[in-house]
């Protein structure tokens, strides 16, 4: 039977280590306090955060592949890994005045995939920030799978 | 509606190569996984049905039933096998892990009667799984 108009859901996990700090200016110290908790600690604190990528398309009849792992890989690699890794997100250019909650990094993150990786369609991008609480994004428009 | 999800876990070799390849393109394509003799994994398979919650037994399906299912139209073909050389989908397909969940799907969807399959994720190693939801 041919697979070449199956589509399936490819997910890659991935684990980078940042340090941030939840704090908005537009909010007073009280509000911060009352707001962020123990997340608006001013020197910050850090997580390993677990971040599933999920692609999805057509299985290729040649190589049995929705898209290469190499090139998934490599892009996650060098345009997320390389950029978040051991940093503090709060001194990155896109946290400049945006709080780093793990609902913003989602969301960044979503962004640079669309944006540049284009062997396969980006469904979702879900980041655990702890093994307690995780994040997903699937663009605007796009529900959830229901499951 | 209520989904349930059933777990299994079987441990295969595979390789990856395409005759219609030349060797080069073979292992540029496939690297590591294009090595003649095989390699192997872990796999974890994760089977969901969803149905409506029998008002009787309290059951979506029988999870009995659903086991002995998987075990007989998976496990017992796939466990402890070289998929390419024991698992007839895979002497013309590349057993990756894409192929490997729509394969599983059209194993178990015609003897599922009991329930509706909703979703077979097969996870080859922990940082890599595949989602099929029998979509063309």
């Amino acid at each position: 039977m041919k697979t070449g108009t199956m589509k399936a859901h490819l997910t890659r996990r991935y684990m980078f280590s940042a340090s941030h700090r939840l704090h908005s200016d537009e909010m007073s110290e009280e509000e911060n306090g009352a707001t962020y908790g123990k997340c608006n600690n001013p020197y910050g604190h850090g997580h390993n955060y677990m971040l599933e990528v999920t692609v999805s398309g057509s299985v290729d009849n040649q190589t049995g592949m929705v898209c290469n792992l190499v090139d998934l890989d490599s892009f996650v690699h060098d345009q997320i890994l390389e950029r978040y890794d051991h940093q503090n997100l709060n001194l990155l250019s896109e946290f400049v005045e945006m709080v780093p909650t793990t609902e913003n990094l989602c969301i960044v993150i979503y962004d640079i995939v669309k944006r540049g990786f284009i062997q396969a369609h980006l469904e979702t991008v879900r980041i655990e920030e702890t093994m307690m609480n995780s994040f997903e994004y699937c663009g605007e428009g796009e529900g959830l799978e229901d499951l | 509606m209520v989904y349930l999800t059933r777990k299994a876990e079987f441990s295969a070799s595979h390789y990856y190569h395409n005759p219609e390849f030349s060797a080069e393109e073979n292992r540029r394509i496939f690297g590591k996984c294009n090595n003649p003799n095989g390699h192997g994994h872990n796999y974890t398979l994760e089977v969901t049905v969803k149905g409506a919650v029998d008002p009787k037994s309290g059951f979506v399906v029988d999870l009995k039933q659903l086991k002995d299912v998987m075990s007989r139209e998976v496990l017992d073909a796939f466990d402890h096998r070289l998929l390419n050389k024991e698992v007839p989908e895979f002497f013309t397909r590349i057993p990756t892990t894409e192929n490997l969940a729509i394969a599983i799907w059209q194993r178990l969807a015609p003897k599922l009667n009991m329930a509706q399959l909703h979703r077979v994720r097969v996870y080859e190693t922990p940082d890599l799984f595949v989602d099929f939801f029998g979509e063309a």
